[in-house]
């Protein structure tokens, strides 16, 4: 198993209206790989995802108990830089959510956000990003065009290469393919596997099938507890749990 | 019997399609009788005032007791009344606006404030008037000004523009805040680079439409900054000013022998300013409509 970059201890959340999303979670998400989070809908993945870069801090959180130390910090101490912690920590969402702007100015929003002005390394970091997440080809020569004239697979690798814009260490991406055609997603899971060697990345993937094909890692996520986590081939051939056997054969879900 | 089944739902038939077009009759009628007085209103008055017209009219003083001449310092006093109006009431409206779309937390005491801010657009503008009485003019002693004038027309204008402002604010997705969020951005910056350009042309809209009311109310003029008649232009925010809507009100009330083409061709002009400033909204709306990426 690769070096740990994020450890997760004791983590427990639930939101104003009472229900509970997180069980007491403990794990531990290695480097440089592709770490899966699965299971039926409603058990907390996405909760999770929102918690790793404080996005939950813009949700009705009303409690949340225990500790993810990525490096060698403590994110959910309240005294942390939530801004430089969400550079480091970028996220993807499951519909892609294109800036108001054009191709460029997306991809260059969050570097200028924190202050960069040149040109010239902005222009530099478009290119780079755009490269890695496979998208330079079909947009090198139409980049002051509005990015909703992209088409929707474009657009989420868009949304991905506006992360990796940051240079990021962790990517987290929430069902990034769940509204993109087969082919689309063909490209998108190719760039992540590209990706992995650089950064560390954590998906939660919009079928069994999405996570069985990715997975470095799998954690298995029901009604808010993690119920296995394993190296992905073992998690998906030989199951410890029967739950995760139920759900990974289709018995359930 | 198969014969007259069919007879029986071809009449039913008919009958649904009777009714379905005496409501649509009934629907379109309704809508071109709304129209109509909006229309006449307007055409009439050209028609009136149209004789009025002339470059004189709108640039020289009046003379005569008012019964000749110009209504220049009416316009020029509308013209300073609508920007101190503006002046005051964007900031604090647009401020107040965004705090309670984008900072305040949903509980009672904003729900209270937006309570007070519906009700406060409802208070009838001669209320206004008098409360701009007794505080700015009496009370902070500002008399009867151009300041305490725009002041009150402010405050009248303000519940306008902060829930149209507000209504802009919450239009634009909120998806759009979480990414900006995401990418290491503050509230701020957010709010600065995504969201209020977003919402600018709903904004401009709420402000001018709120403006182009404040332009054409008498009531609250009435006893805060309106002169029946001067002979010099206001020199400074701390005079008095002639205002187009009580002039209007004082030719077609209170001048004995006023012709009537004056008092139409103030109406025109009037009419003229509120519904440019009218046509300017559609537009800038009809633009950005047209120019949304959402």
């Amino acid at each position: 198993m690769n070096e740990p970059k994020i450890t997760i201890k004791n983590l427990s959340v639930s939101y104003s209206d009472g229900t509970e999303s997180l069980k007491d979670i403990n794990l531990t998400i290695p480097v440089n790989s592709i770490t899966v989070l699965f299971g039926p809908a409603g058990g907390g993945k996405s909760t999770l995802l929102r918690t790793m870069n404080r996005l939950n801090d813009l949700a009705d959180v009303v409690q949340l108990t225990g500790e993810i130390w990525i490096d060698d910090e403590n994110i959910l101490d309240p005294e942390i830089d939530t801004i430089a912690l969400r550079r480091k920590v970028g996220i993807v969402f499951a519909r892609p959510v294109v800036l108001p702007m054009t191709i460029q100015q997306n991809l260059t929003y969050g570097l200028e956000l924190a202050g960069n002005k040149s040109r010239a390394v902005l222009n530099k970091a478009v290119e780079r990003s755009l490269r890695a997440a496979a998208l330079w080809e079909e947009v090198h020569d139409r980049l002051d065009d509005p990015a909703i004239s992209l088409s929707g697979g474009q657009q989420q690798r868009l949304c991905l290469a506006r992360v990796l814009a940051l240079e990021p260490e962790i990517i987290l991406l929430d069902e990034p393919t769940s509204g993109l055609d087969p082919i689309s997603t063909g490209k998108v899971e190719a760039t992540l596997e590209a990706l992995k060697s650089k950064y560390t990345i954590v998906l939660v993937p919009h079928s069994v099938q999405q996570a069985a094909r990715v997975a470095d890692y799998a954690a298995f996520f029901l009604a808010g507890e993690l119920i296995e986590f394993a190296p992905g081939r073992q998690l998906f051939i030989t199951p410890k749990d029967k739950r995760t056997e139920d759900y990974v054969e289709g018995r359930f879900g | 019997m198969l014969i007259s089944q069919v007879k029986s739902r071809l009449s039913q038939m008919d009958k649904r399609q009777l009714t379905e077009k005496l409501g649509f009759s009934g629907l379109a009628l309704a809508a071109f009788i709304t129209v109509l007085p909006i229309v006449l209103v307007v055409v009439y008055v050209f028609w009136k005032g149209s004789p009025a017209l002339s470059f004189e009219f709108l640039t020289e003083m009046p003379k005569d007791g008012m019964r000749a001449g110009g209504i220049f310092p009416a316009i020029v006093g509308t013209f300073w009344l609508t920007l101190g109006t503006a002046i005051i009431s964007v900031p604090l409206g647009l401020g107040a606006a965004i705090y309670l779309s984008e900072y305040a937390p949903e509980n009672r005491w904003t729900r209270t404030i937006r309570i007070a801010i519906i009700n406060l657009a409802g208070i009838p503008s001669v209320v206004y008037g008098l409360f701009g009485l007794g505080l700015f003019v009496l009370f902070l002693r500002f008399g009867t000004s151009i300041l305490a004038g725009s002041l009150t027309l402010a405050i009248m204008t303000l519940p306008v523009i902060i829930s149209t402002t507000e209504e802009a604010l919450r239009s634009v997705p909120s998806s759009f805040r979480t990414v900006s969020i995401s990418l290491g951005g503050t509230q701020w910056q957010t709010i600065r680079k995504i969201v209020l350009p977003q919402a600018l042309p709903g904004i401009l809209t709420g402000v001018i439409l709120g403006l182009e009311r404040a332009a054409g109310e008498t009531a609250p003029i009435l006893f805060t900054v309106a002169a029946f008649f001067l002979p010099q232009l206001p020199s400074s925010i701390f005079d008095a000013s002639m205002a187009l809507p009580y002039h209007l009100f004082v030719i077609s009330t209170q001048v004995p022998g006023m012709p009537i083409e004056i008092q139409y061709g103030t109406a025109v002009v009037l009419l003229a300013f509120v519904l440019t400033m009218n046509i300017i909204a559609t537009i800038i709306r009809s633009r950005a409509r047209a120019r949304r990426q959402w």
